[in-house]
């Protein structure tokens, strides 16, 4: 009798497009979170923010780079304008996940979609991206799954930061901070062997970081990620096509 | 314990300009049908803007190329590249790639 409830629940909570399932496609990420997030908040405690401000911000704002430089400019006293304008210059690249995801998202209202992208990361984007692999859409609940773990463990995180920052003086000797670029390395290589352009993919990518060097010396950082997917993209449309 | 009123209107602000460029182009491009080429360039973004940010993580610091400041991260990320090729596991990735550092920090 509880074997048979078991398996039906199991049927239930499983499924690959379930929400439990994009929890459990979280899980690799976590880490990854989970140190970014922490030095967010020993830079926020350092640089004078309350633990409740913090909170706020990670919970209002939800995105590492943003929550850095907001940090950093508040400790250097800039104005609220300022801090506003470059955080949006440092998050257009978004523009760009949520425009490369909208085609798996068809059929749902504007506010499920909303509520989709408002949790949007480089690295729910990545998990769903590659989860997109070879099917034409995703699985809303999935998604919540994989954003909603991904937000509370950031907020989580970040708080730990806060509160810990206080006796930590130095985090980058234990190579945490190595954990963003393992992620993102992590993430290129799992999309790369998920699609069968590996060749095209290659110098895609290529192009991307010969671009990202090339213009680093007259862009901001920010701007040379925008201009170097943008360029990276079009060489590998082009080369699809003369192929 | 306090939240002060100029932090909080930054906030908000700073959380309507990252939430607009998240949302906006979901909730616009879902209900259209992209024209062919915009798909296809749209199927090369993911792999260009990863590789950009790790080309940012590597290359650069506050904006500018350095290699010179970068060279245990550089020197890392080859271990973690084999990692990811090798068992496909994100989580064994990063672990590979934090560890690595940590160790060349210690001995360089």
């Amino acid at each position: 009798m509880s074997e048979n409830v078991q398996t039906n629940n199991r049927e239930l909570d499983s499924g690959e497009d379930s929400f439990i399932q994009g929890v459990k496609d979280c899980i690799p990420t976590l880490l990854g979170y989970l140190s970014i997030g922490f030095a967010a908040g020993v830079v926020g405690n350092t640089s004078g923010l309350s633990l409740m401000e913090i909170t706020l911000m990670s919970s209002m704002i939800y995105a590492g780079s943003a929550q850095f430089i907001m940090a950093g400019m508040i400790a250097s006293h800039g104005s609220a304008a300022a801090i506003i304008v470059t955080v949006f210059i440092v998050n257009l690249r978004h523009l760009l996940l949520s425009a490369a995801i909208s085609p798996y998202f068809r059929r749902l209202t504007s506010f499920k979609t909303m509520l989709i992208g408002t949790l949007l990361t480089d690295e729910t984007f990545g998990v769903a991206i590659n989860k997109a692999a070879n099917r034409s859409s995703l699985s809303e609940k999935w998604m919540h799954g994989l954003n909603v773990t991904a937000y509370l463990n950031w907020i989580i995180a970040t708080l730990a930061g806060a509160f810990f920052g206080q006796w930590i003086t130095d985090p980058e000797k234990f190579g945490l901070d190595f954990a963003l670029t393992g992620m993102f390395i992590g993430l290129l290589v799992l999309q790369m062997a998920s699609r069968k352009k590996v060749l095209k993919d290659l110098i895609v990518a290529l192009s991307a970081v010969a671009i990202m060097i090339g213009t680093s010396f007259f862009l901001s950082g920010s701007m040379a990620v925008i201009a170097a997917t943008v360029i990276a993209a079009l060489i590998g449309m082009a080369v699809e096509k003369w192929k | 314990m306090e939240i002060r009123w100029d932090i909080l209107l930054t906030i908000m602000g700073v959380s309507i300009v990252t939430l607009l460029p998240r949302v906006l182009p979901l909730m616009v491009l879902s209900r259209m049908q992209l024209p062919d080429w915009a798909m296809r360039w749209l199927n090369y973004v993911p792999v260009a803007v990863m590789a950009a940010l790790i080309a940012q993580e590597l290359f650069t610091a506050d904006g500018k190329l350095d290699v010179s400041r970068n060279y245990t991260e550089i020197l890392a990320a080859l271990p973690t590249f084999a990692m990811a090729v090798i068992t496909r596991s994100l989580l064994g990735t990063v672990v590979v790639g934090i560890l690595t550092v940590m160790v060349l920090r210690f001995i360089l």
